[in-house]
């Protein structure tokens, strides 16, 4: 049986939105707290009274943190994005591959 | 996956920033090479780029409770192999460094050296070894990109354990292994999904490019021409 690639790929999305709505549905109580905060805990048991020896002096609001990440996301969504445009855009143009 | 600021003493910030240059200043290298040489390469490094961008800055649930972000460095290891990877990885991190406080910047060197330089070794060294045993692309790529963002957590938590060994170092390993290898697990998976997706796209619309990068050929004898 041969299925056909868009079938495949929306089979490989559905299986990615599984994975990640997977952890609420097993775990709905927990904080998911980032593991990078959970590790500086981790050192903090391991060696009591650790503390660190050097901060950044820039600490973005919560608010200004998410702003960031999300322009960090579209910036690699926009190159994706063009990239695969750009791609079909030649091949539907009937350009051979440069 | 990254290592919190302040959060490794001085001696091991050195250490790991003096591991990471070499790599990352040949990575350089390497780019500029194919900047003059291979300018119709340059896009695909872009887009390789922009996976390492958008796929660590996302930071997605895991079973086992907590939150971690994917590395997005598998693709560019397979493609271009860790070295210009190594040199993509350290503009992503510099930025959450400093503009984020995410990681830092005392820790740039060993964040840099689990994301940017052991996680790509490991998927390009599986990529390689998984082609040369007749594996298919899917799922060479697969177990490359999974295998890229897994290590990356293997190596922070073996990091941390380096330079806080309690009584018993073993025991700390596992401790920071539970905090970041085993979250990671669900998420690498994911990670891996997404880009044999992708790599499928790039395989069936760039088949010439990909035989040059992979120095492979992928489609031998009946290669459809590329209308």
């Amino acid at each position: 049986m041969k299925i056909s690639k868009p079938l495949l790929y929306a089979l490989g999305f559905l299986i990615l939105i599984g994975l990640l709505a997977l952890p609420f549905i097993l775990n709905p109580n927990a904080g998911f707290g980032g593991s990078d905060d959970q590790g500086s805990a981790a050192i903090g048991r391991i060696s009591p009274g650790y503390t660190p020896w050097f901060t950044w002096f820039w600490q973005p609001p919560a608010e200004t943190e998410s702003f960031l990440f999300a322009v960090q996301a579209s910036i690699g969504a926009v190159v994706i994005g063009y990239f695969i445009g750009y791609t079909r855009g030649r091949k539907a143009a009937g350009k051979a591959e440069e | 996956m990254h290592i919190m600021e302040g959060y490794l003493p001085l001696i091991w910030c050195i250490f790991w920033y003096l591991a990471s240059i070499p790599f990352v200043v040949y990575g350089v290298l390497r780019i500029k090479k194919i900047f003059d040489e291979h300018p119709e390469q340059k896009m695909i490094l872009a887009v390789s780029g922009a996976f390492i961008f958008i796929l660590s800055s996302l930071k997605m649930p895991s079973v086992t409770g907590s939150s971690s972000h994917p590395t997005g460095t598998g693709l560019g290891a397979i493609l271009f192999g860790p070295f210009v990877t190594a040199a993509l990885s350290v503009i992503v991190l510099i930025f959450q460094a400093l503009l984020l406080a995410h990681g830092g910047i005392t820790t740039l060197g060993a964040n840099e050296f689990s994301m940017g330089i052991a996680g790509p070794i490991a998927g390009w060294l599986a990529f390689k070894g998984l082609r040369m045993a007749k594996l298919g692309m899917a799922p060479s790529v697969f177990v490359a990109t999974v295998l890229a963002d897994w290590m990356t957590y293997v190596v922070t938590a073996s990091e941390l354990s380096l330079a806080y060994p309690g009584a018993n170092i073993f025991n700390t390993w596992l401790t920071f292994m539970g905090v970041y290898a085993i979250t990671q697990i669900p998420l690498a998976i994911a990670e891996g999904i997404l880009i044999v997706i992708f790599f499928d796209f790039l395989v069936s619309n760039r088949p010439k490019m990909i035989e040059s990068l992979l120095k492979e050929h992928i489609l031998p004898g009946t290669r459809r021409s590329v209308q």
